[in-house]
């Protein structure tokens, strides 16, 4: 029920956009946003016609940064498994 | 950047689950009080990754789920009314009432119309100024401020032919009550796009009064494997608190024009939770100011004694107290085409999500 998908906008037009997600396009109210801080190129959560919130692109690529360190943490534990010969996760 | 596939990388979901496996000693037992993470969960094969010792169970997350027999009843009630056309999302249309459904009244002649969103159903009342346009509002924080919209546009168009039946509802109530009836868990995933409205802070009475965390998750793989990983070493270190994993949707502060919207519509008033009873302050009434706008106030109806299911468990379900393959109905008399119960209709529902993804097992 609360399903939204992050949607890209195309254009807007006063308090509307036109988002598309895939291949497909919407009509979207942007009247729970400020409207000067969005423009075309933006990705935006929508939800029954609505967009609810500015995707931030600076804090998706912060979170998916913290998995290289898994990433490293993963190989370290590798290289510890072949030179005990052991089992660890 | 789509905001999708990258969140879905294998490399990725294997390192993390690795690192949670590593990291997670202690028994723990994790809740999602999001329908929309149930389903996501099932789909991607969420607790596969995870060691035996981190165990998922669901919530109250589904709004079909918890709402009253006694809602649909009165919704159908209104829909026999002459000159009435029912406006409501998908979701509800097939959720069973005490002796009848939405759908089966549409087949039987009422004007019920599935509408994507409540901007659909004032175009619909704006084209059919002779009738009454009812617009079912369901939903947690996500959902309700697009009803305030509404409602807003309408008193400013002077739709007066436009009424919401609301059966808004607000998630931290039955978060507190779960704990309070004493369901056993020692964190919770936290609903990402409730978040995306309320903020964080809403959520800040749960480590303080009941030492137990919350992570804000979003819905793809890696979102849930690393709010678990968080929840992990918020419980290892025994350092419970709000924490925001889906940090690209959801601000600490929320979204505050939306949030005033609610405020300027809605007041909170008691309301019944299938599996949790009445909880106080926990629905959203729609405020004296925009009584016009109220179909409990404005459309008068007799409805039918409401009448629950025998042998449906969808109340413990919800609680998390079972799960979906214990109900004697589930997957027998109880399937997603001919469904007995709130849980299995919709498609977040726990039971729906067993049936497409883990019946297997079941």
């Amino acid at each position: 029920m609360c399903l939204s998908i992050p949607a890209k906008i195309e254009s807007i037009d006063g308090d509307m956009a036109v988002c598309s997600v895939g291949g497909a396009t919407y009509t979207a109210s942007l009247q729970m946003l400020d409207v000067s801080e969005l423009s075309p190129g933006d990705y935006v959560l929508l939800h029954t016609g609505f967009a609810l919130q500015k995707i931030s692109q600076e804090e998706a690529e912060a979170t998916l940064e913290l998995f290289d360190e898994f990433e490293a943490f993963n190989e370290m534990l590798d290289e510890e498994e072949k030179r005990t010969g052991g089992h660890i996760v | 950047m789509k905001y999708i596939d990258e969140y879905r990388d294998k490399e990725k979901v294997i390192s993390i689950s690795n690192r949670i496996r590593f990291s997670s000693k202690k028994h723990i037992r994790l809740m999602e009080v999001c329908g929309g993470h149930t389903m996501a969960i099932q789909r991607f094969g969420i607790p596969s990754l995870l060691p035996e010792n981190i165990e998922l169970v669901s919530g109250p997350g589904c709004p079909v789920c918890v709402t009253s027999r006694a809602y649909i009843d009165q919704a159908i009630a209104y829909s026999r009314l002459p000159d009435v056309i029912i406006t409501t999302y998908g979701d509800l249309i097939r959720v069973p009432g005490s002796t009848s459904t939405l759908d089966r009244e549409r087949a039987a002649g009422s004007d019920i119309r599935i509408v994507y969103s409540i901007l659909d159903a004032l175009m619909i009342a704006k084209k059919n100024r002779q009738k009454k346009v009812v617009f079912l509002g369901i939903g947690f924080e996500t959902t309700s401020p697009a009803t305030a919209a509404g409602i807003l546009k309408a008193q400013m168009a002077g739709l007066f032919n436009f009424f919401v039946y609301s059966a808004h509802k607000i998630m931290p109530p039955p978060m507190a009550a779960l704990i309070d009836q004493g369901v056993n868990i020692h964190g919770y995933i936290g609903p990402g796009h409730v978040s995306t409205i309320t903020g964080s802070h809403i959520y800040d009475f749960i480590p303080e009064k009941y030492g137990m965390g919350v992570v804000i998750s979003g819905f793809e793989p890696l979102d849930l494997l690393q709010s678990i990983y968080m929840l992990v070493l918020q419980h290892e270190n025994e350092t419970p608190k709000v924490e925001i994993q889906y940090s690209r949707a959801v601000k600490p502060e929320g979204n505050q024009k939306a949030k005033d919207m609610l405020e300027e519509v809605f007041e909170l008033r008691d309301d019944w939770w299938r599996g949790l009873g009445t909880l106080h302050e926990s629905g959203f009434a729609i405020r004296e100011r925009f009584a016009e706008f109220d179909a409990e106030k404005m459309l008068s109806v007799e409805v039918e004694p409401t009448r629950e299911d025998k042998g449906c468990i969808c109340g413990t379900v919800l609680k998390g107290l079972a799960k979906p393959s214990d109900c004697k109905l589930f997957g027998k008399a109880c399937t997603p085409s001919d469904p007995v119960g709130a849980c299995m209709v919709s498609n977040e529902g726990a039971c729906a999500a067993y049936y497409r993804f883990k019946r297997t097992e079941a």
